[in-house]
This record gives C-alpha cells, structure tokens and sequence, in this order.
C-alpha cells in the first residue's frame, strides 16, 4: 500500500533529552495505522514532532512534499488534523467559538454537527466546563469537520466512559472511510476494530511494524506493551 | 470627607493612565511570554510626536490636543507593530533572547530621544479647561482627570469589544490560553503577535500624550517612569489578563495616592508593599490564570 506519510530518522528533544530517536515508519494512504507502546516511550512526542510542535531533526514527506522544516500552522494548513491527548479544547471559549476557530475549510460541518448533536445544544457553554467526553467530542469536531487529508489523533479514548468510547470509535471509524489516520491508542479492542497496521515503538525507537490483527495476536503485544497487553486478554 | 473624595477621584485618573500602559504590557505577555520593556518608548515618542503635531495645530488648544492624540495613537500602533516584525519576529520562542532586545530597545531609544530633545523636561500647553477644576460634593477634582478616566473607559471598551467580536479576537482569545494548539488548527498565530503589539502600542501612544497633560510636560523618561509602575500593575492584576490590569490600575493608584496623603509621602512604598503582598497569597495575580503555554 501506498504512503501518505514517510517518516525517517526523525528525532526530537525536551528540554535536552532524547524523547525521540532515530524513528522511522510509514502511514498508509488509506485507513488507519496505530502507534503503540508503553506509557511514556514517546508516542505523543513523536506526532508533536511530526507536527513542528516539538523541535526536530530527520525527514518527514507528506504527500510528496518535506515537511520537516515547516512551521505548525503551514504543516495543518496542508490539510493535516490533530487532536492532541488531552483534548486541549480552549476552556474559557465557547462551544461554538472552539468549533469556529478550527474551521478551515468547513466541508464536514454538517455531518459532525449530526455526529455530535449534544455540541450544538452546548454551542454557547463555556468549552471548560464541559465534561471530558464533551471536550473530546470537540477536540474530534474541531479536527474532523474540514477536509483533511491526513488525521494524527492521540488516544481518544483515554478517560472515557465505555458507551462514549464505543461513539468516539464509530467517528473514528467513519473519518478514516476518507481520510488515512494515524492513531496512537492504548484500548487494544479499539486498535483491533480500526488499525491495519501498527507501529510500536520503545525507548523512543520503532521496534515493530506489521498488520495489526498479526501483532495483536502474538507474544509481541505482551513483551511490547506490557500490561496493556493484558487487557487484551480481558 | 472631600479630601478623601479628592484622593480617590485623582487616584482613578491616574489608574487611568497606568492603565493605557498596562493593558498592552498584559495581553502582549499573555499571548506572546514577551516582557516587553520597550513599551515605555512607545509612550515615550508618541508623547513628543503628539506635542510636536499638537503645538503646531493649535498649541494649548482642544483642536491641537485632539491632533496630539490621534498622533499619538498611531505612532504608538505603528512603533509597536514595527517592533514585533523587525525584532520580536526574529526571536520566535526564544524569550531570552526577547527580553533583551526590548530592554535594549528601551535604553537606547531613550538616549535617541534625549538626544533629539534634550535632557530635560519640556513644559507644554494644554486647554485652559483642563488645568481648572470641578466641584465634586465639596472636592475641587482637577479637570484633567475626567479626560484621562474618559479616554481609559473608552480604551477598554474597545479592547474588549475588540476581543469579544472579531475573528483577530477570537485567535488572541485562544493564543493567551493555549498558543501551540492555535498553530496546531492551522492559525499563523504571530499575525495576531503583531496586531496585540500594534493595539498596545496605540494605548501606550495615547497615553504618552494623555502623560504628559497629567504631568504638564514630556520628556525623555517619562515612559520609563510609568513602565515602572505599568509592571507592577500587570503583576498585581495577573499577566495576560485585562480585567485584572484594570483593577489593578486603579487599586495600585489610588493605595499610592492615599499612601502619599494620609502616610506622609509614602506612596512608592506601599505600591511596593502591595506588590509584596499580593505576589506572597496570590503569585499569578489577583485575575491571573495559569501561565499560557
Ligand atoms: N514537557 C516535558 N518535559 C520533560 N519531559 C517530558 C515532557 N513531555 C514528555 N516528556 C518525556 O518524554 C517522554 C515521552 O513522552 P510522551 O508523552 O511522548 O510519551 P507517550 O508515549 O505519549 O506516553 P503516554 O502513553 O503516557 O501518553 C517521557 O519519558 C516523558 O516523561
Ligand atoms: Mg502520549
């Protein structure tokens, strides 16, 4: 399968320590590759690298185009949606100020207003008051009603209750119908029902890549993940 | 009881005056981490440019008054917005470095100016009316005083109308909240950089000409004085918040001007002292909220 995103020797620093090395991997032109490891191995680091969010080095192609030198706002504009690990909705705006600010072309807007019609209810409550799923409801909408071409999105599910999670997979799911995603995801039933490939990384460096279903069903997932592995079993 | 209605009245104008400085300082700190200390020599030259085009308009005049303020408005938007581009821009993210290039800026403008107008202060004209007084329940308040409180409410006003319903507003909004996640929607967040720095620096120029009505005078320090004072006030009243650089502005006066009164000169003191105080129960400030990111 063909790549809409080519990552290699990607590195990134914090405050001068090595929090991603030498990474490199593919996301698919279609549907949805996961990136999984254990608690801090670098998985949030690595989409904010790919982003200009952190500082980094090495080479990042996205359709075509180097995009490793690029300043955030140019790398979005690109038509390449984030939403973050902890939702980042900007709490003192409103509902519908949050959902306006993110508005760069709008063709989806009517369908996410139909995904999540509780946000149109909220439109004029403050974003900081809404409950985690509500916030994650519009940390999705703010990324999935423009046409992008390329979706980077940090464990959606992480806090959610089960029913809300089974929401936010079905949004998910729909998205990557068009648009390939990359997803960084510890609920391994979650990374089951969408990925098709997963890349898994330890110490910052990329220690696996394969079809998701193969992994998710070897001894790798334990020796890589760990506990979350699991859960798996649960 | 008049005296008192005299003290804070006057307290007001001159919180006023803070306040035009202040409001800039904060929502230039808010959205950017930049302590800007070239703000003063935004005031400072608006103040001189203002006299300049004034006096030639109609010297102690309401028409050359009106002309000295418009001027200062502008040159104090264009300085600041110049500032952002040429030496702000460059340093993206490196607020060191940010620093220091204001604190530079703001030393050696200050010898620019003394070197174009000279060491000392200049006495200038204002309109007859302004340097009356009006009776107030027994209290003889200088006239002086209800242009600045005029021209602070209408400053805030638009700021905050400015902030509450443009699309600039909304982005200056998030900015102060979470900067990297505006980048991250796809938002050049350094043009609303620009445009606080340029609503700043208008305040800022405004107030370098309303200053030197107050004081009777321009002169090359008189930026550096107020800037003195506009920190102390963004501190109290919480970096990045303008609610809190307004209350704060009037609060910081008015303990000065009572301090000076009834304390026998002890105005600069007890600012210092509040200062003190509200950094030990309250570091962020008395509205302030977290850093901005
Ligand atoms: N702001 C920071 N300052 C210092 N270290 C940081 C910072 N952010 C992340 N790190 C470190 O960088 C490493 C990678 O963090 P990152 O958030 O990328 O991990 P992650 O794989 O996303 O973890 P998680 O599964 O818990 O979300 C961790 O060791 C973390 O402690
Ligand atoms: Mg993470």
């Amino acid at each position: 399968m063909s790549a809409v995103l080519e990552v290699r020797g990607l590195s990134a620093r914090i405050a001068g320590q090595q929090v991603v090395e030498d990474v490199a991997f593919d996301v698919a032109a279609q549907g949805v590759t996961a990136l999984l490891g254990r608690n801090g191995v670098g998985k949030s680091s690595t989409i904010k690298a790919l982003l200009g969010i952190l500082e980094r080095t090495g080479e990042v192609v996205f359709d075509g185009t180097r995009i490793d030198r690029m300043l955030t706002h140019r790398i979005v504009q690109r038509g390449i949606a984030y939403v973050p690990e902890d939702r980042e909705v900007f709490g003192s705006l409103t509902v519908a100020e949050n959902l306006r600010l993110a508005e760069r072309d709008g063709t989806h807007r009517d369908a996410v207003a139909r995904l999540f019609p509780e946000l149109d209810e909220r439109a004029a409550q403050q974003a900081g008051t809404l409950s985690g799923g509500q916030q994650q409801m519009v940390s999705l909408a703010r990324a999935l009603m423009n046409d992008n071409r390329l979706l980077l999105v940090d464990e959606p599910t992480k806090g959610l209750a089960p029913r809300i999670v089974g929401d936010v997979t079905r949004a998910l799911r729909d998205a990557a119908e068009r648009t390939p995603m990359l997803l960084v995801e510890q609920n391994l039933q979650v990374v089951r029902d969408l990925a098709h490939t997963v890349v898994v990384l330890s110490g910052g460096r990329v220690v696996h890549t394969g079809p998701a279903a193969e992994f998710l069903d070897s001894p790798l997932v334990h020796r890589h993940l760990g506990v979350a592995g699991a859960e798996e079993a649960a | 009881m008049s005296t008192l209605l005299l003290l804070l009245i006057t307290g007001v104008g001159l919180g006023a005056l803070y306040f035009l400085v202040a409001s800039g300082l904060s929502l230039i700190y808010g959205l950017m981490g930049v302590l800007n200390f070239a703000h003063g020599s935004f005031l400072t030259l608006a103040g001189f440019l203002g006299w300049e085009v004034g006096r030639r308009v109609g010297d102690g005049t309401w028409g050359g008054l009106l002309a000295g303020m418009l001027v200062g408005l502008v040159v104090g938007a264009l300085v600041a917005a110049v500032t952002e581009l040429v030496f702000i821009r460059r340093l993206y993210q490196r607020h060191i470095e940010q620093v220091l290039v204001t604190v530079g800026l703001g030393l050696a403008t200050v010898a620019l100016f003394e070197g174009i107008w000279g060491t000392d202060p200049i006495r200038i004209a204002k309109p007859a009316w302004l340097g009356g007084t009006t009776d107030v329940l027994g209290a003889s308040v200088p006239n002086d005083r209800w242009l600045l409180i005029g021209a602070a409410a209408v400053v805030l006003g638009l700021i905050v109308l400015f902030l509450r319903a443009t699309p600039y507003g909304l982005v200056i909004r998030a900015g102060v909240e979470n900067r990297t996640m505006v980048t991250a929607l796809g938002i050049d967040v350094r043009r609303a950089f620009t445009v606080v720095f340029a609503i700043g620096g208008a305040a800022a120029g405004l107030g370098g000409v309303l200053a030197s009505v107050y004081y009777g005078q321009v002169s090359a320090h008189q930026g550096t004085s107020l800037l003195i004072y506009a920190f102390i006030v963004t501190v109290i009243g919480g970096l990045g918040s303008l609610a809190g650089a307004a209350v704060a502005s009037v609060l910081v006066a008015v303990i000065q001007q009572l301090a000076n009164f009834y304390l026998g000169g002890t105005g600069d003191l007890a600012v210092v002292l509040a200062l003190a105080a509200v950094l030990l129960v309250r570091p962020r400030g008395l509205l302030g909220k977290a850093a901005a990111r």
